[in-house]
C-alpha cells in the first residue's frame, strides 16, 4: 500500500493533505454529521411555523406555514418578561464577576501580602465541591437574607467565581512585572495599575471569560428554579419549562417557545464564534 | 453549568497549571510587603465575601444538615448517621444512583470517541472546516431546556425518529422494533443518553481540536518516513501524544455526568417509575419537593464523596496511561 503518499507532508503544519477519494468520502460523512446535529433545530423551527393539525398529519407544503404560533406563544406566556429578567441578570452577573474576579485575581497574581497563596490555595480546594452539595445551604442563605424570588438571588450568588478568578490570575502572572514597577515610579496606585495597565492588557482573554460567563448564566436552570416561584421573575430558560409543564403536546406551541428561547443565545454565538471555542480551548489548556 | 463543570477540570489539571505562564523576575524581596498588605485584602474582599458566604458557609451547613434532624421549621436536633443510614436503605436512592452509573458508563465512552473522530475529521486540510466546527458546537451554546423539548418531540412515540424507524422497515421489509422512548422504563435512559450526546459531543470535539494541533507535524514526518500507515501513525503518534487530554476530557466528563439533571428532568421528569432518574434530580426533589433536606444534604455528601475519591484514583492511575512530555 502507498501509504506514504496518504499524507504528504505539506509546509503549513498540523492538517494533513488527502487524497480525492478519501476526502469525498469525508466531505459526506461530514455532511451527514451535520444533517444530525441540525435535525433537532430544524424540527424546532418547521414545527414552529405550521398549525398542529398540519405538523400531526404530517402535512409539509409551503401554503401551511404560518407565523401565528409565535403570536399564540407571546399571548399566553410573558415571554417578553422572561427576556428582560434573562438579560438583566445575565448582563448583572457577567459584568460584576469579571470585574469582581479580575479584581482579586490582581491581588493573587502581583501583589504580595500576607496569607495570600494559602487563601488561594484555599479556593482551588473549593472547586472540588459538587454544586449539589452548595445548593441546599445557600437556598437557606437565600432565604434567611430575604431575598427568595428576588433579582438578588439570581444575581449575587453568580457574583463570586473561583473558576474565573483562577483564570484570570494564570494569564495576571505572565504580563511582565516591570509594568507595574515603572507605574508605580510615576506615583500610580494599585487600583490604577489595575485598571490602566493590567485589564486594558487583558482585552482578550476578559472578552473570552465575559461570553464564556454570559452562555453559562444565560442558559443556567437549577438554581434559578430553586430560588425563584412567581411567573414574573422567571428568566427563559425557567420559563420554557413551566410552559412544557402547562402545554405538555402543544408541540406547535412549545417549537415557538423554543425558537424565541434560542435566538439570543444562537446568535451571539454565530457572530462571536471564535470567542466561545476560545474560551473552551484556554479553560481546556489550563488558563494558558 | 458548563462554566461550572469546568472547575472541576482545573481541578485535575491544577498541578501542572499551578506553575506561573512565564517566571516572574526576582528582586531579591520574597514574601509579603508591609505597603501592598491592606491593598491586597481590599482588592480580595468583593471576592472573598462570596467565597465565605456562598461556598465556606455554605459547606459548613450542609455537613450540619446532613447530620440533624432538620424538618420545616429548621433545626430540631442532632441525628448522628441516620440522615446517610435512611439514604442507603432507600430504594429509590439506589435507583437514582445505578441509573447515574448507567448514564456515565455510557456517555462517557461514546462521547470520548465520537469527539475524537469529528475532530480528526475536521483536523484534515478540507473545504468547509469552519462551517463544520459551527454547527457541531452549536448545541454546546443551546439553552438545555430547549434542547429537551425538542427531543422529546423527536422521540415521541409517534415523531419523527419513529417515522424514520417505521419508513426504514417498511423500505427494507424488516421489522425492527419501534421504541416508545420516553414511555417505557427500558428505553427512557437511552432518550436522555442520545440528549447529552448531542448536546456535549462539539466540546470534546472542539478540546480534541486544540489537542491534535499541537501534535507536531515533524513526528507524523518522521514516522511517514518509516514506512507507518495513516492508522499506524495515528495509534502510535496521536493517540498517546493527545492521551493528557484524553484523561482531562474522561475526568471532567465523569464529573458532569454524575450531576446530570436538567436533561432528565425536563424531558423525562426522572420517568417511568424513576427508570431515568437521576442523583441529582433525586437530591433536588428530596429537598424542594419532600422538604427533606437533611436527606438531601446527605446524598450530597455521599456524591461529593464518591466524586472525590474517582478523581483521585484517576489522578493515581494517569501515570499509568498518560503521556507527558518531558522537557
Amino acid at each position: 500500500m502507498a501509504t506514504t503518499s496518504l499524507a504528504t507532508s505539506n509546509a503549513t503544519g498540523s492538517p494533513t493533505r488527502l487524497r480525492a477519494p478519501a476526502r469525498l468520502a469525508l466531505q459526506i460523512a461530514l455532511l451527514l454529521g451535520s444533517v444530525l446535529m441540525l435535525a433537532p433545530f430544524a424540527l424546532m423551527l418547521l414545527v414552529s411555523l405550521m398549525p398542529l393539525s398540519a405538523f400531526m398529519k404530517r402535512e409539509f407544503s409551503l401554503s401551511v406555514l404560518t407565523l401565528n404560533n409565535y403570536v399564540e406563544t407571546f399571548r399566553v406566556v410573558p415571554f417578553g418578561r422572561y427576556y428582560l429578567n434573562s438579560i438583566f441578570v445575565t448582563v448583572s452577573v457577567t459584568i460584576g464577576q469579571t470585574l469582581i474576579a479580575s479584581l482579586a485575581a490582581y491581588a493573587f497574581a502581583r501583589l504580595r501580602f500576607r496569607g495570600r497563596d494559602g487563601l488561594f490555595m484555599v479556593y482551588l480546594a473549593t472547586l472540588m465541591i459538587p454544586f449539589p452539595v452548595t445548593l441546599i445551604p445557600n437556598f437557606l442563605i437565600i432565604k434567611s437574607l430575604g431575598w427568595f424570588d428576588t433579582y438578588l438571588a439570581l444575581i449575587v450568588p453568580g457574583l463570586f467565581s473561583v473558576f474565573a478568578t483562577f483564570l484570570l490570575r494564570q494569564y495576571y502572572r505572565g504580563i511582565p512585572l516591570d509594568l507595574d514597577e515603572a507605574a508605580r515610579m510615576d506615583g500610580a496606585s494599585s487600583l490604577r495599575i489595575w485598571w490602566q495597565v493590567i485589564v486594558p492588557l487583558s482585552g482578550p482573554v476578559l472578552a473570552t471569560l465575559a461570553i464564556f460567563t454570559f452562555q453559562g448564566v444565560w442558559n443556567e436552570f437549577l438554581w434559578p428554579l430553586v430560588v425563584i416561584n412567581s411567573e414574573s421573575m422567571r428568566t427563559i430558560p425557567l420559563g420554557l419549562a413551566a410552559f412544557v409543564g402547562q402545554f405538555k403536546t402543544a408541540w406547535n406551541l412549545l417549537m415557538a417557545g423554543s425558537v424565541i428561547a434560542l435566538l439570543p443565545i444562537l446568535i451571539i454565538y454565530i457572530l462571536g464564534q471564535k470567542w466561545f471555542v476560545k474560551g473552551i480551548t484556554l479553560s481546556g489548556m489550563g488558563g494558558r | 453549568m458548563v462554566a461550572l463543570l469546568f472547575c472541576f477540570h482545573l481541578m485535575a489539571t491544577s498541578d501542572r497549571s499551578l506553575t506561573p505562564a512565564s517566571p516572574q523576575p526576582k528582586r531579591g524581596r520574597f514574601g509579603w510587603r508591609p505597603d501592598q498588605q491592606w491593598e491586597g485584602y481590599l482588592f480580595i474582599l468583593p471576592s472573598f465575601l462570596g467565597f465565605f458566604v456562598f461556598i465556606a458557609l455554605a459547606v459548613v451547613i450542609s455537613l450540619g444538615i446532613s447530620f440533624s434532624d432538620w424538618g420545616l421549621t429548621g433545626w430540631r436536633g442532632f441525628a448522628g448517621l441516620t440522615n446517610y443510614q435512611q439514604m442507603l436503605r432507600d430504594p429509590v436512592f439506589w435507583q437514582a444512583f445505578w441509573n447515574t452509573a448507567f448514564y456515565i458508563v455510557i456517555i462517557v465512552p461514546s462521547q470520548l470517541i465520537l469527539g475524537l473522530l469529528m475532530a480528526v475529521a475536521l483536523n484534515q486540510a478540507i473545504r468547509g472546516r469552519s462551517f463544520y466546527r459551527l454547527i457541531y458546537f452549536m448545541p454546546v451554546v443551546t439553552t438545555i431546556v430547549a434542547g429537551a423539548i425538542v427531543f422529546r418531540l423527536l422521540l415521541a412515540n409517534n415523531g419523527p425518529v419513529n417515522d424514520l424507524i417505521r419508513w426504514v422497515n417498511s423500505l427494507l421489509g424488516l421489522s425492527i422494533p419501534v421504541p416508545n422512548w420516553l414511555g417505557s422504563s427500558q428505553f427512557s435512559k437511552w432518550a436522555v443518553v442520545i440528549l447529552t450526546l448531542w448536546k456535549n459531543t462539539g466540546f470534546t470535539m472542539v478540546v480534541y481540536l486544540a489537542a491534535l494541533q499541537g501534535v507536531p507535524q515533524e513526528l507524523y514526518d518522521a514516522a511517514s518516513v518509516d514506512g507507518a500507515s495513516a492508522w499506524r501513525r495515528f495509534l502510535n503518534v496521536t493517540v498517546p501524544l493527545i492521551s493528557p487530554t484524553t484523561f482531562f476530557l474522561f475526568v471532567f466528563q465523569t464529573i458532569g455526568a454524575f450531576q446530570l439533571f436538567t436533561e432528565p428532568f425536563v424531558m423525562t421528569q426522572g420517568g417511568p417509575a424513576n427508570s431515568s432518574l437521576s442523583v441529582v434530580q433525586y437530591i433536588y426533589l428530596a429537598a424542594f419537593r419532600d422538604i427533606r433536606m437533611n436527606k438531601a444534604s446527605a446524598m450530597a455528601w455521599f456524591l461529593f464523596l464518591f466524586i472525590f475519591t474517582f478523581t483521585y484514583l484517576q489522578n493515581r492511575l494517569q501515570q499509568r496511561w498518560v503521556y507527558y512530555e518531558t522537557d
